[in-house]
């Protein structure tokens, strides 16, 4: 049996334009508090820079934070780096200001959640511990 | 009553009435975590010199209001900050604003426009017109602004980094109006210091940054005197999750830092003061938002007075912009946010504004609906005749509550001020992190309030039903709207002279490299039809690029 990993390794990172990282910053400590390893990989990250990252830390997580509107397309170009990059075991979850139209459709392109504004933290690391 | 006295008579009263019954179950705290008193009383205010530390409006230390006849005279400006898809679009909705009694434009760039890129820029792609308006080169300006009189109406842009390239494109428009550079109006944000500490939408590494804007500020001070050239911004600071008193305070703090920056550069402090705005968050706090905003009066009359030595009294005041607190707003029930932004609207009118934009109440969800800006501009039109409250100035002075919150304010601001200095100012500060960690802190603290119930959200930890939907209508932008910009920016390159624009662009570069102003240089720029990515590449080629250590 392979010895399963005792905590999540979680990278947060914000891709596209937007400075808005209140959001991501308070994820990252509340998943970091609740024993997760956490990369907070900071603004204005490209697709790439991101995939990068997530496997050079052989992370188990992303978390991308969207404020800005272009959630369409960010969470399409990491989903298929990382399956380009035969790193689709990586899970990805997402945050920000997504209308409810979009969810669905973000998820059948892979991600796994979208919390949105008001979602208590608690949700968040238990949903990330258990994925 | 004598201090003492009161002090005999307030505690007789605590044992007697007040503790007769118990206290509900609540921390009695501010937005900012501050605890309040149960009551305030003689004492609280006993080191209260009106003349002093209030004074009468118009008159020093301002605490009452910088014109003498404030509201009386003229009210606020309204003025809803707004932009979004095409120029075109956002065109016809400034025309909406104004015929429905809006009073000044304010315009929302979208996330490429705002960081110097081209909407053709491939780091653009899903961005262009998303969160404001698409602006690549004059031709766009001109379109935004295609039938609204320039030489009439006063502008507000919120734009930073990139600010000079977007003043000279706003001004070419003007001159291709036929209005005078002296006859324009209106405000640049050009805060790049809170850029580096909340908002984040920065290019260059600070220092060149501050030497463009004192560019801005003396080419301004010649060229177009009405214009203001910084809204020195505590709005995104407060955003990004600081405290009432911390927003205060590093605000002041960058004001500080452009006053000095100004006086180094060889500027006449009052040559270039009087021209200098704020920006301040009106946030749901009702008494700690007005406090801050009288305590930010004083503070700042006395800043120029007597650490800048300014002559001129239109040095000395602090007139400001409010936006109501978008971090306030919920997406959950998010017709409850017209209610907040109403309230907060209230308190920045009583705390003595001289301009504000309300919140429209789906902006926690998307870019605002038609309707409901048009609610947003009601609720400022609601407060301004109707409510009464613009009748008398600064009506909540010698509040025993609203003055003791001033004093504590302005003593708080000073503490992290000297924190700050202690550092070796705003630039040191900005480098070792300083602000990343005090603002990462209190955001911090205030959504573990939330997660505890410590703090009530009406719709969202408490009073919510289950399986509740959004049952208001949500901006759409029509993702044509990318395409459509790109084939606008290759049509300007393809009829435009690249010969001038060269030669505009390396007139810049040498500017650049030396120490010459360069606003005349991004002005010619804008009329060779250059676009905003190539003006600001030409300067990274020279200054380079910000880089931020990330803290959480």
């Amino acid at each position: 049996m392979v010895a399963e990993k005792s905590e999540k390794r979680v990278l947060i990172a914000k891709p596209g334009l937007d400075g808005h990282d209140r959001g991501a910053k308070i994820v990252a400590r509340a998943l970091r508090d609740g024993g997760m390893e956490v990369i907070y990989l900071g603004l204005h990250q490209t697709p790439e820079q991101i995939v990068r990252a997530a496997i050079d830390e052989d992370v188990d997580v992303i978390g991308l934070s969207i404020l800005s509107g272009a959630h369409m397309t960010l969470f399409k170009k990491v989903l298929s780096l990382l399956e380009e990059a035969g790193a689709r075991d990586i899970k990805v979850i997402g945050g920000g200001i997504i209308p409810d139209e979009d969810v669905p459709k973000l998820m059948d392109m892979g991600v796994m959640r979208i919390f949105t504004p008001g979602t208590p933290i608690s949700e968040i690391i238990d949903f990330v511990r258990d994925l | 009553m004598e201090s003492e006295s009161y002090q005999r008579e307030k505690k007789r009263w605590y044992e007697k009435t007040y503790s007769a019954s118990s206290e509900r179950d609540a921390d009695f705290v501010t937005v900012s975590g501050e605890p309040v008193d149960l009551l305030y009383g003689p004492s609280d205010v006993e080191d209260l010199d009106y003349m002093r530390d209030l004074g009468f409006p118009g008159e020093y230390p301002f605490t009452r209001g910088i014109r003498g006849n404030m509201y009386r005279g003229r009210l606020w400006t309204m003025r809803q900050f707004s932009g979004f898809g095409t120029a075109e679009e956002t065109n016809r909705r400034y025309k909406f604003l104004l015929e429905s009694g809006q009073t000044g434009l304010s315009v929302a760039f979208d996330m490429p426009t705002i960081m110097g890129r081209d909407s053709d820029d491939p780091l653009s792609e899903g961005e262009v017109g998303r969160c404001g308006v698409a602006i690549d080169t004059v031709v766009d300006m001109q379109t935004l602004f295609d039938g609204i009189p320039l030489g009439r109406v006063t502008t507000s842009m919120t734009t930073n980094a990139p600010a000079s390239v977007l003043l000279a494109f706003y001004l070419v428009t003007g001159e291709r109006q036929g209005a005078s550079f002296s006859q324009m109006g209106g405000t640049i944000q050009n805060d790049i210091l809170k850029e580096y500490i909340a908002q984040k939408s920065w290019i260059f590494p600070p220092r060149p940054s501050l030497r463009i804007i004192t560019d801005i500020m003396e080419f301004c001070s010649r060229e177009v005197p009405r214009w203001n050239t910084i809204s020195i911004s505590g709005y995104h600071i407060r955003e990004a999750g600081s405290t009432a008193a911390q927003e205060l305070a590093f605000t002041i703090a960058d004001g500080i830092t452009y006053v000095q920056a100004g006086i180094d550069a060889g500027l006449d402090v009052d040559d270039f003061a009087p021209r200098l705005s704020f920006f301040f968050n009106a946030h749901i706090d009702f008494f700690e938002e007005i406090a801050k905003y009288r305590a930010a009066r004083r503070m700042w009359a006395r800043i120029m007075k007597e650490r800048f030595g300014a002559k001129k009294k239109e040095s000395l005041l602090m007139r400001f912009h409010t936006q109501t607190a978008g971090c306030s707003l919920t997406a959950q029930q998010p017709e409850n946010n017209i209610i907040r932004t109403a309230f907060e609207g209230l308190a920045a009118v009583l705390g003595g504004t001289q301009s504000l934009h309300t919140n429209s109440m789906d902006e926690v969800l998307a870019l605002p609906t038609e309707k409901a800006v048009e609610i947003a501009l009601r609720t400022q039109q609601i407060l301004a005749y109707e409510t009464g409250v613009a009748n008398t100035i600064d009506p909540l002075a010698g509040s025993y509550y609203v003055e003791h919150l001033t004093n504590k304010l302005e003593k708080e601001a000073w503490d992290y001020i000297e924190e700050i200095e202690e550092q070796g100012g705003v630039l040191k500060a900005i480098e070792n992190g300083y602000f990343q960690r005090q603002i990462a802190d209190a955001a911090y603290r205030y959504q573990m309030e939330i997660e505890r119930g410590r703090r009530v959200l009406v719709g969202v930890n408490r009073f919510k039903r289950a399986n509740e939907k959004i049952e208001i209508e949500i901006l759409k932008i029509d993702p044509s709207v990318e395409k459509k910009q790109i084939e606008k920016l290759a049509k300007v390159k393809r009829e435009r002279s690249n010969a001038e624009v060269e030669r505009a662009l390396e007139e810049l570069k040498r500017r650049a490299q030396g120490s010459e102003n360069l606003m005349p240089a991004i002005l010619d720029c804008a009329r060779a039809h250059a676009t905003i990515g190539e003006i600001i590449n030409e300067l990274k080629s020279v200054f380079g690029e910000y880089r931020e250590q990330p803290i959480f």
